[in-house]
């Protein structure tokens, strides 16, 4: 058991300040431990966001020492000697304390067009490992922010979120761009609407994933690239042509027999 | 007082995967639907499942069939189950799981293109459909993102207090207040569904998350509706023990699944030693035949380790008590020495992070502690099989706060098809119910004003006792008195304590404002968190016999006379902390035909 000096910040809309809490720390604990710690104790009012406390539900992203980290998944020990601060993440508007106001990505998701698959076989579609898995690592996303949160094309300028989706989004674009049964075409809204032009490949995204999504280098620039193509490049403006009859017979694809 | 309010046709309290599957069931019936969510959308425990969604598809053994299925969840229900749920259940989860890829779902696949089926514990074939090890992410991002695609209102970060009925006692809305503000709002519907999850939170050491309060179970309770079973939880036997502040996290039945065993201090693989008789003809009796299992199924019997978890936490349990437990209490998990790093890395993900970030363990080379942990709560609201409708008119209920469908013991992977099953089902039965018209009229103003005085009220007073001291004495004494043993002197006591919670209950003071303080939410949560264990108290006290996840010290045999019927609880609705009256309710009966199918396969 030690003791460890926490600097929460406290607050809303209106301002707040530092508050520092001297709190019991006990072996192999993380940062929400000690929050609930707070809870229990000082300050029963202090909010924050929690669900699952295992780094699946990604409801506790905060900035830990300033830097955006799950609270839950922290350990104390691997912090530096000294006091702890925790402010919530700083590219959202504050509600309360920790708890920040993440309806843009709320919003965001409202403008993704849905998957759309040809009619299912009866017995189900079929699909392949091979062509699954990149999806499937998008999919490991759990929706914690911290992308967003870092993403210096909103967090330093605000204005931005008029016109830019943001990472977390961007694999999404990308798992559906990607999908085997898909025959949604995202490509304009993608470039025109999303943003996706504003982002110059500076990987802070990906540093902070706690599901180690490669953001970067397996989303965004393929979407990147697939965009632009499209659009600049007269061989792939027929290829798209011919892409998208392709597209059209993903229905006999799908129920093609297995090999 | 006149608060925010909003109408729709459907009402659905509850945003996991069966308030979501509700969801897009009666959107897609022309209604119009709310959903609350005391999170943020995407949050619910559903996300926390792991292994998978069980279902019939035969897509690994050609063999399996909703008949199977059906017999294999009877039996690991200690035949408690409303025998109809466990049926359509068998009968519609392959059809639920497929249409989850219509709307994005991206399972596991086999080597032609199927989704691929892993086993786990009391199915007899491999039958999970999974992700990895995150299925419930899959499935609640899959429902989440349908349902946004489908325009549905979604009010996050909204505590529901009550349940409200119009003049004529039908279920006519509810009581809420936004977190994010404190500000009260009201919901007038047609249809209620309840799809609020579990009640584990009011256990020490437990999986739940802060969400798994009962709120559903008590309100319903409180509504007119009755709750069975409530002495049925499972203690799921593989939960971490340490460092201590993750004690209870969930460490996945796929890594058993997947080949890892259970080990004692003295590195034996002691389940052989627990196979109770009802098990014996299917599993293997030596280490040999067991391990020929995990690649055919018909070369040797089922490991033990894959019993129904009722029976592997009893074990673990009893290996500890004897002294023969690791230093922290627990047993070893071991799949290290079974399977190759990368193979484990690939089929376990999260295990592997979990135990690498949170307690420094690599599970490639390395045993994990594990422990028996809080996990499901099998009883819940009495729900028609068909209709998910409850006793209470207007309101139904699916998913873990139902029911039936699991019996003493639900088998693991058949949560998350229950979910879609009867998610969808509650949609229906609530469609139909208002195509019926009789529907509710306005809202008892009566009762909403009772509801939010009761709720300010911990505000007002002068002095009083922090709800978080509360909490934890709640969980010592229910993990110490209603735990996974239990024996009549503990239960008696326990009975008398929750009697003093309620009184300390009224007597909580909240700092602070109203806007966004978990304080005062956790003063909302406490009565329908004691209101529950009352009901679980009283359903252990009564039933004098050990049964899937109701075990007793004192009645350690199963008697075949409590295998005739349910304790059902009910209140006359009055306050929160009202007398329960707890009755016999007989089991529906089986027909032959269905009767065959568990004999034959005895």
């Amino acid at each position: 058991m030690a003791e460890v000096t926490m600097r929460v910040w406290r607050g809303d809309a209106n301002g707040g300040d530092f508050e520092s809490y001297s709190v019991t720390q006990n072996e192999g604990e993380v940062v929400l431990d000690v929050i609930h710690r707070i809870q229990a104790t000082d300050a029963p009012d202090l909010a924050c966001r929690w669900n699952c406390k295992a780094g699946k539900c990604g409801s506790c992203a905060a900035e830990i020492n300033g830097k955006p980290q799950l609270m839950c998944m922290t350990r104390m020990d691997t912090l530096p000697e000294g006091p702890v601060t925790v402010t919530p993440m700083k590219t959202f508007p504050i509600i309360r304390d920790l708890v920040t106001d993440v309806s843009f990505n709320f919003a965001q998701a409202e403008k993704v067009p849905a998957l759309l698959p040809p009619p299912m076989p009866e017995d189900g579609y079929r699909m392949y490992q091979e062509d699954v898995t990149r999806g499937q690592e998008f999919r490991k996303c759990i929706e914690c922010f911290m992308c967003q949160d870092v993403c210096h094309v909103i967090r330093d300028h605000e204005g931005n979120k008029q016109h830019y989706a943001g990472p977390r989004f961007f694999i999404r674009y990308a798992e559906l761009e990607m999908h085997p049964l898909d025959t949604n075409d995202r490509r304009d809204l993608i470039r025109e609407e999303m943003g996706l032009g504003y982002c110059n490949i500076t990987k802070c995204c990906t540093e902070v994933c706690p599901e180690h999504i490669k953001i970067t280098d397996n989303a965004i620039i393929p979407l990147k690239e697939r965009v632009v193509d499209a659009h600049y490049d007269p061989v792939a403006w027929l290829g798209r042509k011919i892409r998208r009859r392709t597209k059209r017979s993903a229905d006999d694809a799908a129920v093609q027999p297995a090999p | 007082m006149t608060y925010e309010h909003h109408d729709y046709d459907v009402l659905i309290i509850g945003a996991g995967g069966a308030g979501l599957r509700a969801a897009i069931e009666a959107k897609q019936r022309g209604l119009s639907v709310g959903i609350l969510t005391k999170s943020l959308l995407g949050k619910a425990h559903t996300v926390m499942a792991e292994g998978g969604m069980a279902a019939a598809m035969g897509n690994v053994y050609p063999e399996d069939n909703w008949m199977v299925h059906f017999r294999d969840t009877m039996r690991g229900g200690k035949y408690l189950n409303n025998y109809r749920m466990a049926e359509l259940h068998a009968k519609e989860s392959p059809a639920r799981v497929l249409e989850l890829e219509q709307w994005g779902a991206l399972f596991d696949r086999t080597k032609d293109g199927k989704i691929l089926q892993r086993d786990f514990g009391g199915h007899r074939y491999a039958r999970l459909a999974h992700v990895g090890d995150r299925t419930g992410l899959e499935l609640i991002r899959t429902l989440q993102q349908k349902v946004v695609s489908m325009g549905t209102d979604v009010f996050m970060e909204v505590k529901v207090l009550r349940l409200v009925h119009d003049a004529d006692g039908r279920v006519a809305g509810c009581v809420a207040y936004r977190r994010q503000t404190g500000e009260f709002i009201t919901f007038g519907a047609k249809a209620v569904i309840l799809a609020t999850g579990g009640a584990g939170k009011s256990w020490k050491f437990t999986s739940n998350s802060w969400e798994g309060t009962g709120d559903g179970h008590a309100m319903a309770l409180w509504a007119g509706a009755n709750l069975i079973d409530m002495e049925c939880i499972q203690f799921h036997p593989t939960g971490m023990v340490w460092p201590l502040s993750v004690r209870g996290l969930l460490v996945t039945e796929g890594v058993r699944g997947d080949g890892g065993v259970l080990r004692n201090s003295e590195g034996k693989r002691f389940m052989f030693d627990y196979v109770a008789p009802m098990f014996r003809a299917e599993t293997a009796e030596s280490e040999e035949e067991a391990d020929k299992w995990y690649y055919d199924h018909t070369a040797g019997r089922r490991p033990p380790e894959l019993l129904p978890r009722d029976e592997v936490a009893r074990a673990i349990n009893a290996e500890v008590k004897a002294g023969r437990g690791t230093p922290h209490g627990g047993v070893y998990l071991d799949i290290a020495t079974r399977r190759p790093a990368e193979f484990i890395r690939r089929r376990l993900p999260s295990m592997y992070h979990q135990f690498m970030e949170l307690a420094g363990v690599d599970i490639t080379t390395e045993a994990m502690e594990i422990g028996p942990t809080c996990h499901y709560i099998m009883g819940g609201v009495q729900v028609e099989a068909d209709t998910a409708a409850t006793a209470a008119r207007g309101l139904f209920a699916a998913g873990e706060v139902a029911g039936g469908m699991h019996g003493a013991n639900r088998l693991g992977g058949n949560s998350l098809s229950d979910l879609v099953v009867f998610g969808k089902r509650a949609g229906e039965g609530a469609a139909q119910y208002i195509a019926a018209g009789d529907v509710a009229g306005p809202m008892n103003a009566h009762q909403v004003e009772a509801a939010v005085a009761e709720a300010l009220a911990p505000f007002d007073r002068e002095a009083g006792e922090n709800p978080y001291d509360i909490q934890r004495d709640l969980q010592e004494m229910m993990q110490a008195n209603v735990g996974i043993i239990r024996t009549q002197s503990e239960l008696e006591d326990a009975a008398i304590q929750l009697d003093a919670f309620t009184e300390r209950v009224k007597n909580i003071k909240v700092k602070g404002p109203r806007a966004y303080n978990p304080g005062w939410n956790l003063a909302t949560d406490l009565p329908a968190m004691i209101t529950v264990c009352k009901a679980v108290t009283i359903g252990a006290t009564l039933r004098k016999e050990s049964r899937g996840g109701h075990t007793r010290e004192d009645y350690p045999g199963a008697d075949p006379e409590f295998a005739k019927f349910n304790f059902a609880h009910s209140t006359d609705g009055g306050n929160w902390d009202s007398d329960i009256v707890t009755k016999e309710s007989a089991l529906l009966a089986m027909p032959e035909e269905l009767k065959v199918l568990l004999e034959e396969a005895k």
